[in-house]
Formats: structure tokens, sequence, C-alpha cells
């Protein structure tokens, strides 16, 4: 069976100059796809992929990851919406690039749907009552 | 047959006035027609809910013992810079107020994190707020310096007094450059990329009595979630523009002065805002009674999206240069559905006015007439329509050589 599935990699300082994501192509036949790739003040490293391949490819791949010490968080609890906060004016529809947001046409109430988003991070400072976190 | 507002202030005492929203009387005129829904309908509501930057509160702290007088002093309310000119113990905060030491737009495009909204908002919801004054001392006013937490609860008075607030129609803002702006009316990509406005449309409070014929000075409203008033008409007040057979203006026109009681409004309705790049502000929930008191009152509140009509602006150039150009008209009923074609490109469209919220106000203020607690007021005097000549001036600079 066939998986894709959007995750977020944290790199601690110690392996952040080695060749990790490379060998997920190599040994063990997945694809991915970076979403965003930073290094935080702590020299850690920060990746957010979509990785792709037949289920027992991927279990394998998600192990050696974690034995080599990668931490592995899935990305839909990333970025999130304080639903207190909103106020459904709509300003981070446009402003997000995968379409994240959505007007329903019914009740004019903003849908965010966090499985298209990609933690980009636009929407966080282009919400204007903040309503938009993000968890790393 | 012509109504009263004494008449239908009347039938809500008695529970059996018919009190609809702005949305519902569009369905009730185009069945019943606008002969029969005049007849049975007594009061239309509005609503609108948005970032209105010309919005601020003041209050009355009470005395310190031994006193000191903030008048020509300097204040902080959670490090926000209060307006302290006035006698010894009132304040004023304007919503787009902010911290001495917050950067701006030194890192462009500035975060704007905290500021008057803010501390308004947090004011409302009933938390401390820090407050740290300075001031010269006099021989009755001694104390130079105090530091203290404030609550509402114990203000002598707050009250929301917002000078410029329920924009009648808006700029609807485009970017024609080759970057990125930050704007007040929001992220604008480049190339036209997104197009963002800011209006109610056919729930908002002065597109439903365009002419100004109910809405005057003293008109009870809907204000921040409590009850307030129009006291005037709000700055850069300008009916005089270009409007549609149906009287609706395409261009920003009216405005609304208003203010309340802020003990009794909730911060549901006063939300701190921030727009990235540009600075704070408040969102303010405004809903609007309009009383059925002819037919002509039920054709201008069943106006609706695809009658009102806005100008696209570009805010990369014309806007702030001042140019009376506009890129386009486009009707609300466009703008939301999510698309517009403008100089032959699909542009998608983002709203900053909670369409869902003013709902939520329209149904709310609908609810209090029909449980009797809301009446309706007639105004003290009417609004400046177009024969008063009202021009929205530019400012004419002067130089100054001495």
């Amino acid at each position: 069976m066939a998986v894709a599935k959007r995750i977020v990699l944290r790199f601690p300082q110690r392996l952040v100059d080695r060749p990790i994501v490379s060998r997920l192509v190599r040994d063990y036949n997945l694809d991915f796809n970076i979403l965003k790739a930073s290094v935080t003040q702590d020299d850690e490293g920060l990746m957010v992929l979509e990785l792709s391949g037949q289920q027992n490819d991927y279990d394998r791949g998600i192990g050696y990851l974690t034995t080599s010490g990668v931490q592995i968080q899935s990305l839909s609890q990333d970025v999130l919406r304080n639903e207190e906060r909103c106020t459904h004016c709509g300003a981070c529809v446009t402003v997000c690039p995968p379409h994240a947001f959505e007007v329903d046409p019914v009740t004019r109430k903003v849908l965010f749907n966090d499985e298209k988003c990609v933690a980009c991070g636009l929407c966080i400072k282009a919400c204007p009552p903040r309503a938009m976190e993000v968890h790393f | 047959m012509a109504k009263t507002i004494g008449e239908i202030n009347e039938k809500i005492k008695a529970g059996k006035a018919v009190v609809v929203t702005a949305e519902e009387i569009i369905g009730i005129a185009r069945q019943d027609g606008m002969k029969a829904a005049a007849e049975k309908v007594d009061v239309v509501t509005t609503g609108t809910f948005a970032p209105m930057c010309s919005s601020g509160a003041y209050f009355n702290i009470g005395h310190a013992k031994p006193r000191i007088k903030l008048g020509g002093g300097r204040v902080y309310l959670n490090d926000v810079l209060a307006y302290a000119a006035f006698a010894a113990a009132d304040l004023f905060i304007g919503a787009n107020a902010l911290p001495d030491d917050d950067p701006r737009n030194r890192v462009h495009p500035g975060e704007f994190n905290y500021g008057g909204g803010h501390v308004i908002e947090e004011l409302v919801a009933g938390k401390d707020i820090r407050l740290s004054a300075m001031a010269y001392g006099t021989d009755c006013y001694p104390r130079k310096r105090l530091e203290t937490w404030i609550n509402i609860k114990d203000l002598n008075e707050a009250v929301l007094f917002n000078i410029r607030n329920a924009y009648q129609n808006y700029n609807i803002a485009a970017n024609l450059s080759g970057k990125t702006i930050y704007t007040y009316m929001g992220v604008l990509k480049a190339n036209l990329g997104n197009i963002n406005y800011c209006s109610a449309g056919q729930l908002s409070p002065l597109l439903n009595d365009p002419c100004y014929k109910t809405i005057g000075i003293g008109t009870r409203i809907f204000l921040g979630g409590g009850v307030g008033y129009v006291a005037w008409q709000g700055t850069q007040h300008n009916p005089d523009v270009p409007r549609t057979e149906g009287s609706v203006p395409t261009r920003g026109a009216g405005t609304l002065a208003v203010i309340g009681d802020l003990k009794q409004m909730t911060a549901r309705w006063l939300v701190g805002t921030s727009m990235l790049g540009y600075g704070c502000t408040l969102s303010v929930g405004i809903g609007v009674p309009i009383p059925i008191l002819s037919e002509e009152m039920v054709r201008y509140t069943a106006v609706t999206d695809e009658e009102i009509f806005g100008a696209v602006v570009d805010y990369s150039e014309a806007y702030p240069n001042l140019k009376p150009d506009i890129i386009a008209e486009v009707s609300y009923a466009q703008l939301k559905s999510g698309l517009v074609t403008v100089q032959g490109k699909e542009v998608p469209t983002a709203s900053l006015s909670s369409y869902s919220r003013a709902v939520e106000i329209a149904n709310d203020l609908k609810q209090w007439i029909l449980n009797g607690q809301f009446l309706l007021t007639s105004p003290v005097s009417p609004l400046p329509g177009v024969e008063s000549g009202i021009t929205f001036k530019p400012l004419k600079e002067r130089p100054i050589n001495d």
C-alpha cells in the first residue's frame, strides 16, 4: 500500500552535517519533497517534508530516522488555529500558498484545512487577531 | 402606511414587533413586494465587525493619596502610551498607540503585536492593566510618580469613544507593483496577486440607510457587545460621492462617531488587532437598527451585494500618493465569490471584515429588540447628507519659511 505523509523532522546539532534524508531514497525507496528547511538558534536542524512510498518502506524509513536520533512529529499538529481568537474575517485566505483556508459560501466562516497546510508560517503574522499559532 | 418610531416602540414593548435582519429583509421584499413588506416589518437590524482604527477609550482612574495630576504628564498602560492632557485623573487611549520600545517598521514588515487596541480588549475582558505615570508635581497635586494595577471594575467611568467607525462602503485594495506590500488593508501580493475588501456589504449599517433617513445623532446602537449611541457624524464623513440609482455610495462616504459605556461591553466584540507592517488597531462590532417607517426604507434595507459596488484602488502607487485613479469597480457579490476579474486577470479576494460576525451582531440586536430590552430612538439631529455640501478636503500644505 502506497502512503504519503507530511512530517516535521528535528535534527539535533550532532546530526546537522550528516547526510540522512538522502538515505531514505537510496536505501528505503522513498520519495521526498522538502516543504521547509531551517537551522534554529540552537543549531538544530528543522525540516518539513512530504515522504511517500510503500507502507513497509515508509515504516522502515521512519525506523531508520528514529534510530539515527532524528525526532519526528506529524505536521498537522504544528500549525493550529486558536478558535477563541479567530474572528473569521478571511485575511488569511489569499496569503496561504497551498490554499488551506476556504470561506464557507453559506456561513461565511473560514475553514482551516490542516491537511493542506505546509507549515510555511505566512498566515501567522498576516492574521490580524493573531489566531494562527505555530508549534514546532 | 407610514409608521412612527413611537408606534414601533409600543409594538416592541407589547412583544408584537416584527424584526428581521438586513439579510432576511431581502427575501421578504422579493416575495411580498415592497409595500407589503413595509406593512409587515417594523425593524431591520444591521451589523459589521472589522478593524476600525479611529477607536479609543477614555476613563477616570480616581484620585491617588497623595494626589497626582496626570494632565501634562506621561502615562503608560501596559507600556502603551495613553493621552494624558486633561485634568488629574482622566486618560484617553487610542487603538493605534504603541509601546515606546516597539520596533515599528525598523525591520519591515513590523509585527505590531501589542498596542492600544489590545489594552482596550484586555481592559474590557476584566484583566488588570499596569499603569505607570510621571507627572511634574504641584502644591495641590504633589506626587510625581505612580505605578499601580488598574481594573475596569474600579474605574469611575470607562467609555468607548470612536471618532470614526462604520464606514459607508470602502476602498477595495490591490497592488499593481512588483513586490508584496503591507498595508492597513492587509498583505497585498505583487502584480495584482490578491484583492482585499473591508465591508459587510448588504449587512453594513450605513449601506442600509444610504441617505441617513433614520440613523442620526443620538441613535441607540449595538456597540462592542453592549449598548451605545451615535454621538456625531464620524470624521471624514463625506456624503457627496458617486452613488448608484438606488442611492448607494460607490466610494467611502458616510461615517459614524460612536460612544458607549465600556463596562457593559465584551472582549468578543472589541478585539485587539495587528496589521503586519502597518500597526495596531481595534476590531469593533457595531449594529444599527433601522425602523421601517415607509416603503422607501424597505427599498433601502433590501439592498443586496449585487447592487453595492466599490472602487478597486492601487495601494502601491495611487493610494500613498493621494491620486484619485481607480483600477475598476466591482460588486460585493463578485468580491464574496472569491474571485474577481480585473484588468483581464482573475484575482482571488479576501475580506478583512468578518461577515459571519456581522450576521451574529444583526441577530443579537434582533433578539434584544424582540425581548423588549432595546427600544428605538429618533435622532436628535440628522447626519449631514448630500445637500449639506460637506466635502472631504485634502490637507492644504503651506510651507513654513521662517
